[in-house]
């Protein structure tokens, strides 16, 4: 099956954010970090393990009536560092662009430590510094390399 | 110093740490002679758990500069036992004091509520996390009896938990310092910490016997091994066994070997020790007064030519 084909097995979108390239098993954990559960209405369409010639197998998401900004897509970086962005409009691409790591990740991930005070009912969010492998939490220092998306808050 | 707040030891760089040193030696020559330093200043100590010697040298270097503390006692007699945050207690502390001396039993608490105060905070121990001011005066410790470059240090016991030894080790790489770390691998350096040592290009090594690096060491370290650590009863005694010291221990070590302990020690040095001029451990408890009016003199400004 060529990529080609993949694309038609998943419906065209008019207007809105295409992410490709997504590791295979990890487009439910996208919409997840960009806070997408279907509640604000917006056409969402995914391919899950579709063959991929250059990563064997990948994810899609599409997501209609929407783009999404970049410091929105960054934070995928964490699980999907070779994502790539297209944001269409009237059926063509419109813009394409790369994924950068962010600095900091605020809210979106819970610190594993159970001893960390994020963890002790205090009224701060997590924040977390992104290392060149794995996050480190701003507030115990607790650096998280491996399953990251079981660490999700959202 | 240029700091609001002293939260972890990675905050300090090596001309912070020789400021504080050299202020600590001036106060130390005559402590009682500086209660014009902060005439009135008030310190709030925060202690949610128990502590000994950080909170009444914090007090009593408070004194000593002029100043006086506000206690806010046992956490079971105050508004914590209903609920309240550890945010909403900074703020309202906040308004009653110059500065705040905090101690939490989570990790990162002290950042944390530094982030709702603009009073100078300090950490003065954040569960497994940190706790600077005492690295300051092991270092002040250090510098006394084999100074801080060309050092050969054995740090040994709770490497993981132990939070003097997570700021000592971040400190130490300031300087020109061989680090040795002895413990069980159960209770090795947390990864955080390697990081951190491997970030700044650290001279690290570890091990799981003292003997192998003893006779080199200029300093040893030692800090406790707690009981809460292990799974059983039997599993901790056959651990922390192997990590006690004795005179016998030292017969293999140098004449000149400082022997140091933030304490409380529970038996993991043997009392025999503490006549023999290795002992340091007295002496370092003791440095903590001047170490800590330096520490409060620099984070307290106004008071001189501190900032």
């Amino acid at each position: 099956m060529t990529e080609k084909d993949t694309e038609l097995r998943i419906s065209k979108i008019r207007d809105g954010t295409v992410i490709d390239h997504v590791p295979a098993g990890e487009a439910l954990h996208v919409l997840a970090i960009l806070g997408i559960d279907g509640s604000g209405g917006e056409g969402v369409s995914l391919g899950m393990n579709v063959p991929s010639e250059t990563m064997g197998h990948k994810d899609i998401v599409k997501v209609e009536g929407r783009e999404m900004s970049q410091a929105e897509l960054d934070v995928l970086s964490l699980i999907a560092p070779d994502a790539t962005v297209n944001i269409v409009r009237e059926y063509a691409v419109a813009e394409k662009t790369e994924i950068e790591p962010p600095e900091q990740v605020t809210g979106l991930l819970s610190c594993p430590n159970r001893h960390c005070i994020t963890n002790a009912g205090e009224p701060v969010e997590t924040r977390f510094d992104v290392l060149g492998e794995g996050v480190r939490c701003a507030y115990c220092e607790t650096i998280v390399r491996e399953e990251i998306t079981d660490h999700l808050a959202v | 110093m240029r700091h609001d707040h002293l939260l972890t030891a990675k905050q300090l760089s090596r001309a912070d740490i020789e400021a504080v040193l050299a202020r600590a030696g001036e106060f130390a020559d005559d402590p009682a002679a500086h209660a014009d330093r902060h005439p009135g200043a008030l310190l709030a100590l925060c202690f949610f758990e128990p502590s000994t010697r950080t909170k009444m040298s914090f007090e009593t270097a408070a004194k000593r500069l002029g100043g006086d503390v506000i206690d806010m006692g046992a956490v079971e007699d105050s508004s914590v036992k209903k609920g309240e945050s550890l945010a909403d207690t900074a703020r309202v502390v906040e308004g009653y004091a110059d500065g705040i001396i905090l101690r939490h039993p989570s990790q990162g608490a002290a950042r944390m509520a530094s982030e709702f105060v603009d009073v100078p905070l300090v950490n003065a121990g954040d569960g497994a996390g940190h706790h600077p001011s005492q690295t300051l005066l092991d270092l002040y410790t250090i510098d006394e009896n084999a100074g801080l470059d060309d050092l050969t240090i054995g740090i040994m016991g709770d490497l993981k938990y132990g939070r003097t030894v997570h700021s000592l080790a971040h400190a130490l790489t300031n300087f020109d310092v061989r680090q040795h770390f002895i413990s069980p691998e159960s209770l090795r350096l947390p990864r955080s910490v390697r990081y951190d040592l491997h970030e700044a290009g650290a001279n690290v090594r570890e091990h799981d016997d003292l003997a192998a690096v003893l006779p080199e060491l200029d300093v040893l370290y030692v800090t406790r091994i707690q009981r809460e650590r292990f799974p059983d009863e039997e599993e901790y005694e056959k651990v922390a066994g192997q990590y006690r010291i004795d005179a016998e221990t030292l017969e293999a070590a140098s004449d000149d070997l400082a022997v140091m302990h933030p304490l409380p020690r529970i038996d993991e040095i043997d009392p025999e020790i503490d006549d023999l001029p290795n002992a340091t451990y007295f002496e370092q408890a003791h440095n903590g007064v001047p170490v800590r009016m330096a520490l409060l003199d620099l984070l307290l400004g106004d008071g001189g030519d501190g900032e």
